[in-house]
């Protein structure tokens, strides 16, 4: 058995030795193209990959020890590992971590998912915040809280089912000759204002509590999540992240038209199906955790493409970019005096990251 | 405005700027003839209808003579204001509309969906939650500024590139300064109950429960803002057939979009200021208005400033009776009704041409 790397060519690496290269394990001499294995390795998403990471462990790290009870790092990985002192374990195990875990998890769900919707939409505005999900998703919550005096539980079933049947409308409304991805957006935003309208309805007809609870609820928020938050989310992602990997390859082709697409054998409405699928139960799930944390499935998308300078859904990158920034927007929003919810701060970072983005293109004259 | 006169003068033989002959001339007199009768009959339906249904005869007798009577109560202090309020607001909104979709040339412009009622109502907030305004009365300059400053955004930010623009821009550019500001605003209401209480109620967009002097603070506005509008017409008719045509036929094509943008500020600042954040009468107007008229701005201005007041007057009567004992605000009835519109205007082909 011999490993062989081969260069291939490259669109974009700048520098050479950021090429993607192609591993082949086990070829045979004289048929280049046989091999057991093969697969393409980018060392430049291995670098953002890593440093990703490296950015994800030193804001859990802050996360963990800074706050108002201030925990030495040390002291922190003793705790971890289970053999703190009773008032750290108690502060670490049970308030900061599954906080952290969940910000991580719902982060990568959001952004792997958004990095689905973008990839089949064809458009950075095509994520599950903008085509009226999270409208939806809002609008099964407000009936559970305001009409149904629903537990937590309940408000997170609710908001998960009016999320699915919000997106299932859109789809089917934008559906004519196929969905084409402009036309989705369109449409995702004209439901989404038909249900803010009935959010609202049921907002001024709510009392005065359910109501704040309901606007506290709205803008997703990441207080008090603990441990019966993150085996949940966990699952999903263990189901849903390596589905998301596997069909993000044939998404890649996707991009490059449906009928290039249907030429090379691909099943085009079925894998634009399966994938819109898999992004909405990722949405669901981090909707379902954390309520609509907007904007970071609609950031960390374009983060990655940026970083990893990749085309594709780039999913994986996705994720880890949407799980540094919601567990950063979470430690900043913990830093704030009041305690902002999360949203508030994604919305914000994400909305300015969005401007910056548009005024970019606007000067290179894109349309 | 001269420049309309200029256009015929050179016969431009695009069906964009038909030669108006007598017998069209005369049908679209009939026509607005006939969308005044129709917002006159809403009008009077928003004044007899509602919890308490009045005789059109007795309608008439209180609005002329106060004799003090329950009826002359109800429809001279509560209905006749609102009425007229909503006269204002919905000609405000129809012709903020129309001028958007103009200037950026894109048929979903819209005052909600482009951000510029939600610039107003970020900037009420913030006078009610930080300056402690009294959420009755003081809102006209935040509203006004406010308006200002989102539609100057998302202009700047979703507008004409150098190789024009592009619907999913101007929507994208929407989004985004709604979401930000939407964030500011949850941010202030979350940590000030008082202020959520407020806004809770004033977001939705109602003409409930509005006085006269509501009127007399922000109709001077609107006025001025629809002063503004009118006689661009003749110039949005030449910029129609592109920038560069436009141009040609002596329109300054800068001047036309600074004055749009300083128009419509002063209608959706009024507007928001009057009644909240009413989304979809300006976006929806226009293009029924479009049915009738033709791309004509001469013709089309002064039908939306007829058609989007019907609209919103029997969306306000509609929704005080579809709920007995209760009301539906109004601003929920026009994105109720609104928003399929816009939807099947997304999934028409040719969405990308006014």
């Amino acid at each position: 058995m011999r490993a062989r790397i081969s260069t291939a060519p490259a669109g974009s690496g700048r520098a050479a030795r950021l090429r993607p290269v192609t591993v082949r394990i086990g070829a045979k001499r004289g048929r280049p193209g046989r091999s057991a294995i093969s697969f393409r390795l980018s060392p430049r998403a291995c670098l953002v990959i890593a440093a990703l990471v490296a950015a994800g462990l030193v804001i859990s790290a802050l996360t963990l020890s800074t706050g108002s009870y201030h925990v030495p790092l040390s002291d922190v990985v003793r705790t971890v590992l289970g053999n703190g002192s009773t008032l750290d374990r108690f502060i670490i195990t049970r308030l900061r971590e599954p906080r952290l875990l969940t910000a991580l998890a719902v982060g990568a769900a959001l952004g792997a998912g958004g990095a689905l919707f973008q990839s089949v939409s064809r458009n950075p505005l095509g994520s599950p915040d903008i085509i009226g999900f999270d409208t939806g998703a809002a609008t099964g919550a407000l009936v559970v809280i305001t009409l149904i005096h629903g537990t937590a539980a309940q408000t997170a079933a609710g908001a998960v089912l009016g999320g699915l049947a919000t997106a299932a409308a859109v789809y089917f409304l934008a559906m004519r000759h196929g969905v084409h991805g402009y036309r989705l957006i369109l449409v995702g935003i004209g439901v989404g204002a038909l249900l803010s309208a009935v959010n609202g309805y049921l907002l001024i007809r709510a009392s005065e509590n359910d109501a704040q609870s309901a606007a506290l609820w709205l803008i997703g928020s990441l207080n008090g999540r603990g441990w019966d938050y993150v085996g949940p989310e966990a699952l999903a992602l263990a189901v849903l992240l390596p589905a998301a990997w596997w069909i993000s390859r044939a998404l890649g082709v996707l991009e490059l038209g449906d009928d290039l697409s249907r030429g090379l054998g691909l099943r085009v409405e079925w894998l634009r199906g399966t994938a819109l699928l898999v992004g909405v139960a990722l949405a669901a799930s981090a909707t379902a955790a954390a309520g609509p944390v907007g904007f970071v499935a609609l950031s960390a998308p374009q983060i990655a493409r940026r970083l990893t300078a990749t085309a594709g859904p780039n999913t994986l990158t996705s994720a880890l970019a949407g799980a540094v920034l919601l567990a950063g927007s979470d430690l900043a929003a913990q830093r704030f005096p009041s305690g902002l919810p999360v949203g508030v701060v994604t919305a914000v970072l994400g909305g300015l990251y969005l401007a910056w983005l548009l005024s970019r293109e606007w000067r290179k004259g894109r349309p | 405005m001269d420049q309309a006169g200029d256009v015929r003068a050179i016969a431009v033989p695009v069906p964009l700027l038909p030669v108006v002959g007598g017998s069209r001339r005369a049908r679209l007199f009939l026509g607005l003839a006939g969308c005044a009768v129709l917002l006159a009959a809403a009008a009077f339906a928003s004044l007899a209808l509602g919890t308490k249904p009045i005789a059109l005869g007795t309608v008439l007798h209180a609005l002329f003579h106060h004799d003090n009577s329950d009826d002359a109560l109800i429809v001279r202090d509560l209905r006749l204001p609102r009425t007229v309020i909503g006269l204002a607001v919905g000609a405000a909104l129809g012709l903020a509309g129309t001028l958007m979709q103009a200037v950026t040339r894109n048929p979903l412009a819209d005052p909600g969906l482009l951000g510029v009622n939600m610039g107003a109502s970020a900037a009420v907030v913030v006078g009610i939650a930080v300056l402690h305004l009294d959420p009755q009365t003081a809102q006209v300059w935040p509203a006004l500024l406010g308006a200002g400053i989102a539609a100057l955004l998302v202009h700047t930010l979703g507008g004409r590139g150098p190789r024009g623009t592009a619907p999913i821009r101007l929507a994208l550019a929407g989004a985004t300064v709604s979401a930000v500001l939407g964030a500011l605003v949850s941010a202030l209401t979350l940590s000030d109950r008082a202020a959520f209480q407020d806004f809770r109620f004033w977001s939705v967009g109602s003409l409930a429960g509005r006085s006269s002097a509501v009127l007399g603070q922000t109709g001077g506005f609107m006025a001025v803002g629809a002063l503004i509008a009118l006689p661009l017409a003749g110039s949005l008719n030449a910029l129609a057939l592109g920038e560069d045509t436009g141009r040609a036929l002596g329109v300054h094509p800068g001047r036309v979009g600074a004055l749009a943008l300083v128009s419509v500020t002063l209608l959706c600042g009024g507007a928001v200021a009057a009644a909240g954040p009413i989304g979809f009468v300006g976006l929806a107007v226009p293009h029924a208005a479009r049915q009738i008229t033709g791309p004509d701005h001469r013709w089309l201005l002064p039908y939306t400033m007829l058609l989007a007041p019907t609209l919103l007057l029997a969306a306000d009567v509609v929704g005080r009776l579809i709920a007995p004992p209760g009301e539906v605000d109004v601003g929920i009835v026009t994105a109720l009704v609104g928003a399929p519109v816009f939807i099947l205007l997304a999934r028409r082909r040719r969405v990308r041409q006014v």
